[in-house]
C-alpha cells in the first residue's frame, strides 16, 4: 500500500541519515573529545609540575594524591556529602514550591507583580551569604539555617526565569487555543507551560548550582556536619589533601544535581531545535 | 467514507462595529456598520490594505473580540465567545513545537475533551489529503513553512467546521509555495464545501480563488464593493490566469483601490 511504502521511504531515508552522521563525526573526533583531553592535559601537567616546582605536597597535593584520598575517605566524605545533599534538595524544592508560585501570582495579577517586584530586586541585591550569620542566631545550628540559605539564593532565579517564560509566550498562540474553545486553566496547561519549560528549566539549573553554594556557606558559619563543616575540620588540620577532596566532592554534588535536572528536562521537554 | 458531504454554515452579520478604544480618546472605528449575510458552503474572500479592519472582523467571527454593537450569528447562534463550528486558520502556522504533527492536529480534540483515539484516523486522512501521508510523527521543526501551513489547515479542519476563518494564511510563504497551497485549498474547498472566510490583501488569490470578493477600505472600516466571483470550477493556475473576466474582476477591484488612494496609478 502506498502508506507503508512512504513510511518505508522514511526509514530508509532515516537510516540513511544515521549512516551520514556517522562518517561526518568520525573525522573531527578531536573535537567530540576535546573538553575530556583538555582536561586530561591540565590535570597531567598539575601531576608533574607539583614535584617539579619543589612545592610541598602538603601545600598543594597532586591530582592522583587527591584521587587516592577521596577513594579511601569514602565513608567520611559519603556521611557528610548525605547531609549537605539533603539541605541542598530541601533548600531547592522550598525554592520551587514557592518561587513557582509566586511567579504565577505575578504573571496572572498586574497589581501583584507591580507590589511585589521592587521587593523581590531589593531583597536580591542583599549578598544572602551576609545573611547566614544572622540566620543561625535565628535558627540554631542545625540543617534549619542552611536550608533557608539554600533557599533564599536558589529562590530567585527560579522566579524571574518562570516568570520571563510565561510572559515571553507568543499571543497569537492563546488566541489559537481561545478560538478552539479553551478555559484558561487548559490555555495554562496546553500552551502556557510547556513553552515556559525551557525558561523554568534553565532557572532550575542555576538555581540548583547557587543552592549547593548556599548549603556550604552556611555550613561553613556553623555546623556539626556537612562537606562545609568538613573542610573547614580539614583546614584547622593543616590537611590540604582532604580539604582539596572535600572540594571535590561538593563540585561533583552540584555536578551530579544539575545533570539530574538536565535528565529530567530532556524527558519532559522537547526542544525545538532538536532536529536541526 | 472520506467524501464527508457537510452542509457549512450560515453566516449573518448585521450591524456590526467595532471601535478600538485607546488612550487618548481618539478612539478608533475599525469596523462600521457592517451588514453581510454568506450563503452556506460559499468561499468568501475579503481583500483590502492594512487597517481595513479584515482581520477585526475574522477576530470577531471567531469570538475572539466582542462586537462593540450590532451582531453575528452562525447558523442563528449569537457568537459572543468562539463557536464550536468554526475552524481558524492564523498567518502564521502557530504550531506548537513540542508536539508532533498528529498531536498538533489532535489539539482542538483535546481541549474540547472529546475522545482522542477516535479521531486519530481523521486525521491521518487529512494529512494524506494534503500530501503529508506518514510525517504525523514528525515535529513542527523538521517540517518545511509550507508543510506547517498544511499542518495548521489539517488541525482547523479536524473538527470538520462548518465555517473555516482564514487569516491570510499564505502571507508567509514563498510565491511557489504560496501558488499550490492556493490550488490545494481549492480542492479541499470543493471536497468539502464547508464555508470559507478567507482574509487577505492579494487581490489575485482573492478573486481566483472565492465566489465572492469584499473590498474593504480603512478609516472607517466598510466594505466598498461586493463582487461576485463568476468563474468555472474547479479553477486552473494559467487558464484562469489568461482569463478575460478574470482581469476584468481584478481592474474592477484594483479601481476601488485607486480610487481610494490606496494604489496609485503610474
Amino acid at each position: 500500500m502506498a502508506s507503508t511504502d512512504v513510511i518505508g521511504a522514511a526509514q530508509a531515508q532515516k537510516k540513511q541519515g544515521k549512516g551520514m552522521s556517522r562518517k561526518k563525526s568520525r573525522g573531527p573526533w578531536l573535537e567530540r573529545y576535546s573538553a575530556l583531553i583538555l582536561a586530561v592535559v591540565l590535570l597531567g601537567a598539575w601531576q608533574v609540575l607539583v614535584p617539579l616546582s619543589g612545592l610541598s605536597e602538603f601545600v598543594l597535593p597532586t591530582p592522583l594524591a587527591i584521587a587516592t584520598r577521596i577513594v579511601n575517605e569514602i565513608p567520611l566524605l559519603a556521611t557528610h556529602a548525605y547531609v549537605t545533599l539533603f539541605e541542598v534538595v530541601a533548600g531547592f524544592a522550598m525554592g520551587v514550591m514557592i518561587g513557582i508560585p509566586l511567579a504565577l501570582a505575578i504573571f496572572y495579577s498586574r497589581a501583584f507583580e507591580r507590589a511585589i517586584y521592587p521587593i523581590l530586586v531589593a531583597l536580591q541585591t542583599v549578598p544572602k551569604v551576609a545573611l547566614a550569620p544572622l540566620l543561625v542566631l535565628y535558627l540554631g545550628y542545625g540543617w534549619a539555617p542552611k536550608i533557608t540559605l539554600a533557599f533564599l539564593i536558589s529562590f530567585f532565579p527560579i522566579v524571574i526565569s518562570t516568570v520571563v517564560g510565561l510572559q515571553s509566550l507568543d499571543k497569537n498562540l492563546v488566541n489559537l487555543v481561545r478560538s478552539m474553545g479553551a478555559s484558561e486553566w487548559q490555555t495554562f496547561f496546553k500552551v502556557r507551560l510547556p513553552a515556559a519549560l525551557p525558561n523554568i528549566f534553565g532557572g532550575f539549573k542555576v538555581a540548583v548550582s547557587l543552592a549547593v553554594i548556599g548549603a556550604v556557606i552556611g555550613e561553613y558559619v556553623a555546623a556539626e556536619r556537612g562537606l562545609g563543616y568538613l573542610q573547614l575540620q580539614a583546614n584547622s588540620l593543616f590537611d590540604t589533601t582532604l580539604n582539596f577532596a572535600t572540594v571535590v566532592t561538593i563540585s561533583g554534588l552540584g555536578v551530579m544535581l544539575y545533570f539530574i535536572i538536565d535528565t529530567i528536562e530532556a524527558r519532559v521537554t522537547y526542544k525545538r531545535d532538536a532536529a536541526k | 467514507m472520506s467524501a464527508t458531504t457537510q452542509m457549512g454554515a450560515a453566516v449573518d452579520i448585521s450591524r456590526l462595529s467595532k471601535i478600538y478604544k485607546t488612550r487618548e480618546d481618539d478612539d478608533v472605528l475599525a469596523l462600521d456598520k457592517i451588514d453581510l449575510k454568506i450563503e452556506p458552503g460559499s468561499f468568501v474572500a475579503v481583500v483590502g490594505p492594512s487597517g481595513c479592519g479584515k482581520s477585526t472582523l475574522l477576530s470577531l467571527l471567531a469570538g475572539l473580540t466582542p462586537a462593540s454593537t450590532g451582531s453575528i450569528a452562525i447558523d442563528g447562534d449569537g457568537v459572543s465567545r468562539p463557536h464550536p463550528k468554526t475552524g481558524v486558520v492564523f498567518q502564521s502556522d502557530l504550531l506548537l513545537y513540542w508536539r508532533t504533527v498528529l498531536d498538533n492536529i489532535l489539539l482542538p480534540i483535546e481541549i474540547k475533551k472529546l475522545d482522542v483515539a477516535k479521531y486519530r484516523a481523521r486525521a491521518e486522512e487529512l494529512l494524506a489529503q494534503v500530501g503529508l501521508a506518514g510525517f504525523g510523527n514528525k515535529y513542527p521543526s523538521e517540517l518545511s513553512g509550507g508543510m506547517r501551513q498544511r499542518v495548521a489547515i489539517c488541525r482547523a479542519l479536524i473538527q470538520e467546521p462548518g465555517l473555516l476563518l482564514m487569516d491570510e494564511p499564505f502571507g508567509a510563504l514563498d510565491a511557489l509555495t504560496r501558488e499550490q497551497m492556493i490550488m490545494d485549498l481549492q480542492s479541499m474547498w470543493l471536497r468539502l464545501r464547508n464555508t470559507v472566510l478567507f482574509i487577505t490583501h492579494g487581490i489575485d488569490e482573492a478573486v481566483f480563488l472565492a465566489d465572492r470578493v469584499l473590498v474593504m477600505s480603512p478609516r472607517p472600516g466598510r466594505v466598498d464593493l461586493d463582487l461576485k466571483i463568476d468563474l468555472p470550477r474547479p479553477r486552473q493556475w494559467s487558464k484562469t490566469h489568461e482569463d478575460k473576466d478574470y482581469h476584468a474582476y481584478v481592474r474592477q477591484i484594483r479601481a476601488i483601490f485607486e480610487a481610494k488612494g490606496i494604489l496609485v496609478a503610474h
